[in-house]
């Protein structure tokens, strides 16, 4: 069975985002001037192939922790999954 | 050829590998090359990860590499007291690897930063600044678009208060100021230590200021003191 996840990698709160300050920066100039709080992170998305939607979900979390985020800087968020064919 | 053996390990995307070894080489030790898939730490006395971009810093810088065969070893020669220096993405990788507090992230400038600095001695307890005093001040070169050092508030508190912070960027005269924070690091970090003292890591390159034709050498005496710690263990 196959599941796919979205996994959403941000900057911890509190930790400067120094490319989402550039792209805040930026805003202004082009006339939106009530724009904060940017922060810029990553997305990935995966298929796990497995017996179930939890096992495949405690899967992706520990992948999240060991590889994909570094806990000491980043969050993590796993979203939507979605069972697809085979 | 005679010296301690220290090793330098080349991953995929390494580049400081062979300036590590020509450097280690011309201040007295042997310098022997390591392959990232392999097990083998060929009877080494100590370990250099050099500086470089290892797996393109896809995902995050250091990310992949540590996962690499020889870090099992690495980290196994790390616990039995063995010294291990992380220049640059060195550094990196043994922060992803949980050797060294905290993490490095893109500069404060989003810029590339390639020009010498001057760092700060602010312990003599690591593989790199034995014999050195608190307060020296060194030149090195740096040349890193993430280098900026951070740590959680409670893993920063323990960072400093452990007295793990081995180098900071300052002024020539050693005043630490936000105006030569080159990168914008947490306190102005450039470099730190494991709680054991075998382990260290920095942004800066030693390796590059060992050669007074091509500019700098405050990397001759950083190198010295890894020298004698490998001796020490021959």
């Amino acid at each position: 069975m196959k599941h796919r996840f979205e996994v959403v990698v941000t900057l911890r709160p509190g930790l400067l985002d120094p490319q989402g300050k550039a792209i805040q920066g930026s805003l202004p100039a082009m006339g939106w001037t009530n724009v904060s709080d940017v922060r810029v992170g990553k997305h990935i998305v995966l298929t796990v192939d497995t017996g179930s939607e939890v096992s495949a979900r405690e899967q992706v979390e520990e992948m999240s922790r060991r590889l994909l985020s570094n806990p000491v800087i980043e969050d993590v968020r796993i979203l939507a999954t979605e069972e697809v064919g085979g | 050829m005679s010296g301690p053996r220290v090793g330098v390990v080349t991953f995929p995307g390494s580049l400081d590998d062979r300036d590590a070894l020509r450097a280690i080489g011309s201040m007295g030790g042997q310098g022997v090359a390591l392959w990232h898939a392999e097990r083998d730490l060929r009877d080494v006395d100590a370990i250099i990860l050099p500086g470089g971009f290892s797996y393109g810093d896809y995902l995050r810088c250091g990310a992949i590499a540590r996962f690499a065969p020889i870090m099992e070893e690495i980290v196994r020669f790390a616990d039995a007291g063995g010294p291990v220096v992380g220049i640059c993405n060195g550094f990196q990788i043994l922060c992803e690897a949980g050797l060294l507090p905290g993490a490095l992230i893109r500069n404060r400038s989003l810029r590339f930063i390639c020009r010498v600095v001057d760092v700060r001695v602010e312990t003599s307890l690591s593989p790199l600044t034995d014999g050195l005093v608190a307060g020296e001040v060194l030149q090195i070169p740096v040349k890193h678009g993430e280098g900026q050092f951070v740590a959680g508030a409670e893993d920063l508190a323990r960072v400093e208060g452990d007295g793990l912070v081995v180098f900071r960027y300052c002024a020539p005269d050693g005043t630490v100021d936000d105006a030569h924070n080159v990168n914008g690091a947490a306190n102005a970090i450039a470099g730190v230590r494991n709680d054991s003292g075998n382990v260290v890591g920095l942004m800066p390159h030693p390796e590059h200021a060992v050669d007074p034709d091509v500019g700098p050498t405050g990397g001759q005496p950083l190198l010295a003191s890894l020298l004698s710690r490998a001796l020490a263990r021959v």
